[in-house]
């Protein structure tokens, strides 16, 4: 076994997610596959290969600093599934 | 010939001529909708009353002579470039009511060059698939065989200009969701160079992999939306500030004396049959017209698949974590308080496979085990690159199969995510080494499915791209054939 179903459960918690039992368990199942699966990678020896994060070689892409129009507050907050003011509204936080 | 059946450059011709109207291809090609779009399903959203008040603005600007490059033609968009006022929701019931305050760039770039909009296609959940089957609103069907899947991520953007119900399409690409599509729908798409073309605007899967690229019924109509799309973006971080060359310049220039390198690793064994002959006669038709074909390798091939599902649900469970029912999309009422609101909107928002790849990815990035999975995958990653770079140095472009099978039945793969995942084999290199790609039909299954070949070239050489696929497009003298819906 890659990942136990209780290191599923740990996992979903990170992710923000939840599942019912009969959901964790076929999780864990095809998590273990696919992880089984890239096993194989551990067949390329990459002594002193350097890790590659971007496809096209960039330097970080700086602009002035002057202020530009950005998104009104009303078109920001339209999509909000609650909203009241100029606050996006949340469940409670603090007991 | 029908109206929607036309290319954009023959379209183009009869506006310039004044035998047909903007309004009227736009009808014919939502006539052509209402007949078969119940069948096809490639649409989550049509914009029929817009559509239309933008051709009848087309026609007024051609009545005082300003024809752009796409004025009047019907482009569908898949629906995760971002509409204003027009839902974008990513094929997902965490965004079934998400309305963007602004548009991507590229449909401001197509919006300038003149094109009418259709709406909104259908797509895997966030672009995650293969198939179009992990929709939250429905599979969307094969053109050319209703039984089987259209290919994905971009499958509605694939089926719409397949079965004619738009003259071209817009897609994105992460591990093959424009070629593979466009190859199980018969129709030309292209994967454009990491940066080439701007993604702000486009909803984020994997940030390292992502590209917009193109959909359309033949080559030229390729490289009239690439002169259109591409360009550097001062919005997007990443789109490179190259030169973008005229690509219809291209079209005709054949490649006599070119080396095209077959990478032995994409013969294999698993292959069907009928895609492995029809792509061996490509290889003819590629020697016919002056260009040497030589045997190259491509050694890390194998780790490829692996590679791609570490890096990209990686990138994807960062990508996903925004969506938390507090801005925008859904949010479940049931969360007793903050932390549980967020996992109840989530699962509940999310299907089954993004959910299997946020977990995929938030294992691998979680600790203890970041060096083993996502470090690893990286270095893998720098050697696949180094594998094409390689490549490059002996041949031109690189020819291989789209993809390893015909279009398959719908329902088929769904159960076994990891077979799923193996029908991108072809394409996910590509995407990690951040090159361009083009796929092209190359002729029908005994049973009439589409078979598509699949070209490769350097970094910021798309041109190449069309060079090549122009060329073997008219020479290939394929039988022209349509779906029958």
């Amino acid at each position: 076994m890659k990942i136990t179903k209780d290191e599923v459960s740990h996992v979903a918690h990170l992710a923000r997610l939840e599942f019912t039992d009969a959901e964790a368990d076929i999780f864990t199942s095809q998590l273990n596959n696919i992880l089984l699966y890239m096993e194989m990678l551990n067949r390329v020896d990459t002594t002193g290969v350097a890790p590659m994060t971007h496809a096209v070689a960039q330097q970080n892409a700086f602009r002035d600093d002057i202020v530009q129009p950005s998104l009104s507050r009303d078109d920001t907050l339209a999509n909000a599934p609650d909203a009241r003011g100029d606050f996006f509204r949340v469940p409670k936080v603090i007991e | 010939m029908e109206l929607n059946q036309l290319t954009i450059h023959a379209l183009q011709e009869k506006i310039r001529s004044g035998k047909t109207t903007a309004v009227e291809i736009v009808q014919s090609v939502f006539q052509r909708i209402d007949a078969v779009e119940k069948d096809v399903n490639a649409y989550i959203v049509l914009t029929r009353e817009a559509a239309l008040e933008e051709a009848a603005r087309a026609d007024a600007a051609i009545r005082k002579g300003d024809i752009r490059t796409l004025t009047g033609i019907p482009i569908a968009l898949k629906d995760l470039l971002c509409t204003r006022g027009i839902t974008t929701t990513c094929a997902s019931r965490i965004l079934h009511n998400f309305v963007p305050p602004y548009d991507a760039t590229v449909v401001e770039k197509l919006r300038d060059a003149g094109a009418v909009f259709t709406g909104k296609t259908n797509m895997d959940e966030f672009a995650m698939g293969s198939s179009t089957e992990t929709s939250g609103f429905g599979i969307t069907r094969n053109p050319w065989d209703l039984k089987r899947i259209p290919g994905g991520s971009s499958g509605g953007s694939a089926a719409a200009v397949a079965a004619d119900e738009c003259i071209a399409a817009i897609g994105s690409d992460t591990g093959g969701s424009i070629r593979q599509p466009a190859a199980l729908c018969g129709v030309v798409g292209m994967k454009p160079t990491y940066g080439r073309v701007s993604r702000y605007g486009l909803v984020a899967f994997a940030s390292s992999l992502d590209q917009i690229g193109p959909f359309s019924k033949d080559v030229e109509d390729c490289a009239i939306l690439m002169n259109v799309i591409a360009g550097y973006d001062p919005r997007e971080s990443t789109s490179v500030p190259a030169e973008v060359p005229d690509y219809r310049q291209y079209l005709a220039r054949g490649i006599d004396g070119w080396t095209v390198g077959i990478p032995k690793e994409y013969f294999i064994e698993g292959i069907d049959p009928e895609v492995m002959t029809a792509v061996r006669k490509a290889i003819a038709v590629i020697e016919g017209l002056g260009a040497k074909c030589i045997e190259i390798s491509l050694p890390h091939t194998a780790y490829c698949l692996a590679v791609y599902y570490i890096v990209a649900p990686a990138e994807a469970s960062s990508n996903l974590a925004r969506y938390d029912g507090v801005k925008y999309g859904f949010r479940s009422p049931d969360g007793r308080d903050l932390l549980d609101m967020y996992k109840k909107s989530r699962s509940a928002g999310f299907g089954a496979e993004v959910k299997r790849r946020i977990m995929l990815g938030t294992y691998v990035l979680s600790s203890g085990y970041y060096d083993a999975y996502y470090k690893k995958a990286s270095q893998v990653r720098a050697l696949i690159k180094r594998d094409f770079d390689e490549a490059f140095k002996q041949c031109n472009v690189i020819l291989t199969p789209t993809t390893p099978t015909p279009a398959f039945r719908i329902g088929e793969k769904t159960d076994d995510p990891l077979q799923m995942y193996l029908s991108d084999i072809f394409t996910i290199s590509t995407n990690l080494a951040g090159i361009p790609g083009i796929s092209v039909p190359c002729g029908f299954t005994q049973g009439g499915l589409p078979i598509g070949v699949q070209f490769l070239a350097g970094h910021f050489e798309e041109a190449k791209l069309i060079q090549i696929a122009a060329a073997y497009e008219i020479n290939a003298n394929l039988e022209k054939r349509r779906p029958t819906l």
